[in-house]
């Protein structure tokens, strides 16, 4: 029956990532209805609450997944990326101006009582386009061309989605160097990213003088095993940068021995001698460099120069250009401040609601922590509360265990694929979804900062919901389609 | 397995769940810090309850304050064997109360858990100091204090409204302000003026430890947040003479209101019988006990009961005739003991005729205004009587009648004023003539109009040609009121025909006794009170007494609108009770030439005439 359309529905869909997907947003249409529970029971399905609002939104995610799936033919998409991204960046803009502003930040459509957030939907567009692009033959990320193209269609939403002051959804985008990765984004590039966020933690929780200290061993490290002399790094440079560590320390006791806040001794900081050092030492280093006509040696001096620039940038953006309450909540994240204005408070709240729930937590609607009201969001981006509270480290590892198998399934669906479109989407789905995951979780546990972003499937909101049932279920319908003839 | 990119990242998704799960298992399982200890929570926050705004009067006093009350709750798992005898002498309640409510909550001991439940509320502050002194030895027993209403004046108890605790539907529609046990305004200004009484809650944090007591402010309470007290409102009455209007009321049913006609700001608002304020304060205990109470004090009569306005609308009648030139003030109409058309009559009293204008009023005599009326709707400028009977209910609309004034009563009602349509599908279409109707002329008939309506044509007859919204709010820095309150509202009649109406209100009051006026009864000396009787029939026994009248004649301060259900004459109850109102307004105090009057209508009792629905 079934000769030209290829084989049948039972064989092709992806029916453990449609479990998973179901089994997910049932848990997060019962948790929503936990978080709103109070002493006068209300029905699930009452539309004056959210769990009724939020059952609306399961039926037309249901109804879309449907379409996508039955309707609409895969292969549109790979055609219609571009009028869609361009289309996707146009409304991105345009909600800067014509905008509601919700909680100080200018990122929401709203149409009566329905309102949507257009950098949900970017997310979709970016990863479409970057499939459509990075699967073209002769597409290349190496060829500089391509790269920039590529760095091109991340930043250009992640860029106007920051000036939204939506800095938590932007930092989503970030996932995209898993998908960059796999298509052969050099390790080195992701090592710096990491080393940059390093170096970031640690310039604003130490000082830039730490910072410093481990960006040159870390590149005297990575020379030293380049060059095979590991051995003779830890006989010298090691001991150098241990003594260079206690010099904080000792410039401060210094203070209090001469007793004379004006001595001049004191003038000379440790960073003074640090950069003293750097002076004499690079232009040795890269007279070596010369002699030996190592070109590893000249990347080393540069990236140790533009490792300094950048820690001296972090120091200056994060105590002038952040805003406030985003500064606020780093410092909080970091242990920096006692939490003077409450920002961990919230944080506080949710890890005292997850913590309280114990193994087996305390059962359906029995929480008191997020149904008294402590905890802030506690449908939305505090979700996982409710789960941690009432379902306990079961149900919560359960969740979990839950998203790792989705985004696992739609990793291997993607390494299955024969088409490069299907495989780059699926990646780009997996790291969203990964993201989210972390970072909204990570947020309640107190292991990210408070970050406002949804937890997928699960956390209250057809804007979000939407979002990631389209994603998805592109995905299946992609996966499907090619299932159907090879 | 290869160590590829793909398992490189698989391996990375690995770690990444890892430290999430871990950190999970640390704060879920291993940190004491977050565990669930007995408490489920190491952190208590007691509830700050705002105060809740005060309603004052125009001068400047308090009609609503507030007082202290404890509320005494029980933890009934810190419980212990106590002295039972003991604390019902304390908390004066009966064993057998205390013992069921001990049952209850030994039965209930799942769903209360660690909770502190409320035994008693509303205890005075003697019956808790006694028990402060002994608390320690009932464990589990505490009191919580909550400030609850005052009222100084039994003045205005249908006005103010009650507050009680918020019902499921209130906490639906505004789940973010109201949590069960908070309390609500329900009826009167205490429900208008919600959004300004109610302030805003706030919360202290305390620490306790895994035995469930508390140990110490959560940082030294920097994290609290301090209640908002709720804003106060100024209305428009005086409660001195509320609480006056209120005794020449008692024991009889019916309504008294007085309208500031320069303002349009009510002074008094009668509803008779009304809600006594003492029973206010515990609505609570009383609910079922007023609820079926047959005369109905929770209705506010005064805004909620349309009645026939009788004489009082010739008035009415008579200004739109003048508008519509059917006649001039120097009409004079013959009356032989009433109206005759055909073999019917519509009656009238004995006085000399005929009459002009002013003297229809002082007189208030029937026939005059039938020939109005019939002026009216056989005008020739019409081509129909229906017409003529439409452009007559669009004049009467003008003066606030047969709709809604507007003013900030929630349950005002609007009355009804008939036009053609209603007569057609009564009697069929143009099958009525002007003497069908004729009753309409002297304020009978398909006509009804709330005593508010009464007292507002009251303060366009002062005002001789507009009127401002009724309304029992003033407007202050906090609180706002609607702009249309302060703009002037014109009927449809020309101000030039005011003046010749108020002298005949005038002449009504002031001719002295004999004179064929109608209200002499009310003459105050050195007042110079307009009025306007009206003795409007009742279906269910007696007239209705009904009076309008205002004062001073040429710089008003007070318009009055009086209805005594069952009081036959106007000038019997009606007229009296409006004319005391006003003299105690604008003197202070009753002549001692009018103290009998006082005496009688303070004493009058109309009770046994009213059958109770």
């Amino acid at each position: 029956m079934n000769r030209y359309n290829g084989r049948g529905l039972i064989e092709t869909v992806d029916w453990k990532l449609v479990i998973c997907y179901l089994v997910l947003i049932i848990i997060g249409w019962v948790n929503i209805y936990a978080s709103i529970h109070s002493s006068e029971p209300s029905s699930i399905f009452d539309p004056a609450f959210r769990s009724g609002k939020q059952f609306i939104w399961i039926l037309t995610s249901l109804g879309l997944a449907g379409l996508i799936l039955f309707v609409l033919n895969p292969r549109i998409y790979e055609s219609l990326s571009l009028p869609i991204y361009l289309a996707t960046i146009a409304m991105l803009v345009a909600v800067i101006f014509f905008g509601t502003e919700v909680k100080g930040s200018r990122s929401w459509f709203s149409f009566g009582p329905v309102s949507f957030q257009p950098a949900e939907i970017s997310k979709i567009a970016t990863s479409l386009m970057l499939a459509a692009v990075m699967s073209q033959s002769g597409y290349r990320l190496a060829k500089f061309r391509d790269f920039m193209l590529t760095a091109a269609i991340i930043l250009v939403p992640m860029a106007i989605i920051v000036a939204q002051s939506e800095t938590g959804s932007a930092l989503v985008y970030v996932g995209f160097v898993f998908m960059l990765y796999r298509e052969g984004l050099s390790g080195w590039l992701l090592f710096m990213i990491g080393m940059a966020i390093t170096l970031f933690i640690t310039t604003l929780t130490a000082s830039s003088y730490t910072s410093v200290l481990i960006l040159a061993a870390v590149v005297t490290i990575c020379n030293a095993l380049y060059s095979g002399k590991f051995k003779a790094w830890l006989m010298t440079y090691l001991p150098a940068f241990i003594l260079l560590g206690f010099l904080p320390f000792l410039h401060e006791r210094l203070a209090a021995i001469t007793g004379d806040p004006e001595a001049f001794i004191l003038k000379i900081k440790p960073i003074y001698i640090l950069g003293a050092a750097a002076l004499v030492l690079i232009p040795f280093y890269a007279l070596r460099a010369f002699r030996t006509g190592s070109s590893f040696k000249w990347v080393s001096i540069a990236a140790f120069i533009a490792g300094v620039l950048f820690i001296f940038s972090v120091d200056f953006l994060f105590h002038d250009v952040l805003q406030d309450h985003q500064r606020k909540r780093i410092e909080v994240l970091l242990g920096l401040k006692d939490d003077p204005t409450g920002v961990g408070y919230n944080v506080n709240q949710s890890m005292i609601a997850i913590g309280s729930g114990g193994l087996a937590g305390k059962g359906f609607l029995k929480g008191t922590q997020t149904t008294y009201g402590f905890v802030p969001e506690q449908s939305t981006d505090f979700i996982f509360c409710t789960i941690g509270e009432e379902w306990g480290f079961i149900g919560a590892a359960v969740t979990i265990i839950l998203y790792v198998f989705l985004i696992w399934r739609i990793i291997i669906d993607a390494e299955h694929s024969r088409e490069a479109f299907t495989r780059i989407y699926g990646y780009c789905t997996a790291s969203c979804i990964f993201m989210h995951l972390f970072i909204n979780i990570g947020m309640t546990i107190g292991i990210m900062p408070v970050i406002g972003i949804p937890l997928p499937f699960i956390s209250y909101g057809g804007s979000s919901l939407w979002t990631f049932t389209i994603m998805l279920f592109i995905f299946i319908a992609l996966v499907r389609n090619e299932r159907k003839y090879f | 397995m290869k160590i590829n990119r793909t398992n490189k990242l698989l391996a990375g998704l690995t770690v990444a769940t890892l430290v999430l799960i871990v950190k999970l298992f640390v704060i879920q399982i291993v940190d004491d810090r977050y565990k669930t200890d007995a408490s489920n929570n190491s952190m208590v926050h007691a509830v700050i309850y705002p105060t809740r705004g005060i309603i004052y009067d125009r001068n400047g006093k308090i009609l609503v304050g507030n007082r202290v009350a404890y509320d005494m709750l029980v933890t009934p798992k810190e419980v212990e064997a106590f002295d039972t005898l003991a604390l019902c002498e304390i908390l004066e309640i009966t064993p057998e109360f205390l013992r069921g409510k001990m049952q209850e909550y030994h039965r209930d001991r799942k769903k209360i858990g660690y909770r502190s439940v409320v035994m008693l509320t509303h205890l005075p502050p003697e019956i808790f100091m006694k028990f402060a002194e002994v608390s320690y030895k009932f464990p589990g027993f505490r009191g919580q204090a909550r400030s609850i209403r005052d009222y100084p004046y039994n003045a205005g108890g249908n006005l103010l409204g009650y507050i009680s605790e918020v019902s499921a539907d209130d906490i639906k529609r505004n789940p973010d302000v109201y949590k069960p046990g908070d309390y609500i305004g329900k009826t009167g200004i205490e429900a208008t003026c919600e959004q300004y009484l109610k302030g805003e809650k706030g919360y202290n944090i305390y620490l306790r430890n895994s035995h469930n007591r508390i140990e110490s402010r959560y940082k030294d309470g920097e994290m609290d947040k301090e209640a908002i007290p709720g804003k106060d409102i100024v209305t428009t009455i005086d409660a001195e003479l509320q609480h006056y209007g209120q005794q020449l009321m008692q024991n009889k049913v019916g309504s008294l209101v007085a309208i500031e006609p320069s303002t349009g700001e009510i002074l008094t608002l009668v509803s008779s019988p009304g809600i006594d304020v003492d029973i206010l304060a515990d609505i609570g205990k009383h609910y079922n006990e007023i609820a079926s109470d047959p005369y109905r004090p929770m209705f506010n009569r005064a805004v909620q009961s349309a009645y026939p306005p009788g004489s009082v609308f010739k008035l009415v009648n008579g200004l739109i005739g003048l508008q519509e030139g059917v006649f001039t003030p120097e009409t004079e109409y013959p009356c032989h003991m009433g109206y005759h058309f055909g073999r019917n009559k519509l009656g009238c009293h004995a006085h000399r005729s005929p009459l002009d204008l002013e003297e229809s009023i002082m007189m208030s005599c029937n026939a005059y205004y039938c020939y109005v009326f019939r002026g009216i709707l056989e005008n020739g400028r019409y081509n129909s009587i229906g017409e003529a009977m439409d452009r007559w209910n669009e004049y009467v609309r003008s003066f606030g009648f047969g709709r809604k004034l507007g003013s900030d009563f929630p349950s005002e009602l609007g009355g009804t004023i008939p036009d053609s349509k209603y007569y057609d599908s009564v009697y069929g279409d143009g099958a009525w003539r002007a003497t069908t109707v004729i009753s309409l002329s002297i304020g009978q008939g398909e006509i009804g109009c709330t005593p508010l309506h009464l007292a507002n044509l009251c303060a366009t007859m002062a005002n001789r040609g507009f009127y401002y919204i009724p309304h029992l709010i003033r407007g202050t820095e906090n609180v706002s009121i609607d702009p249309k309150y302060y703009e002037r509202q014109y009927t449809m009649v020309d101000t030039s025909y005011f003046p010749v109406m108020v002298e005949g209100m005038y002449r009504a009051v002031n001719s002295g006794y004999g004179s064929g006026g109608t209200a002499t009864v009310a003459a105050v000396k050195g007042l110079d009170i307009c009025g306007k009787t009206g003795t409007a029939q009742n279906p269910r026994g007696d007239d209705n007494s009904v009076f309008i009248c205002f004062a001073p004649k040429d710089d008003p301060k007070i318009a009055v609108a009086a209805y005594v259900e069952h009081g036959s004459f106007g000038a019997r109850w009606a007229a009296p009770i409006a004319s005391l109102l006003v003299e105690k307004y604008l003197n202070g105090e009753i002549g001692k030439d009018r103290k009998a009057l006082e005496q009688r209508v303070l004493e009058g009792n109309l009770m046994d005439k009213v059958k109770p629905e």
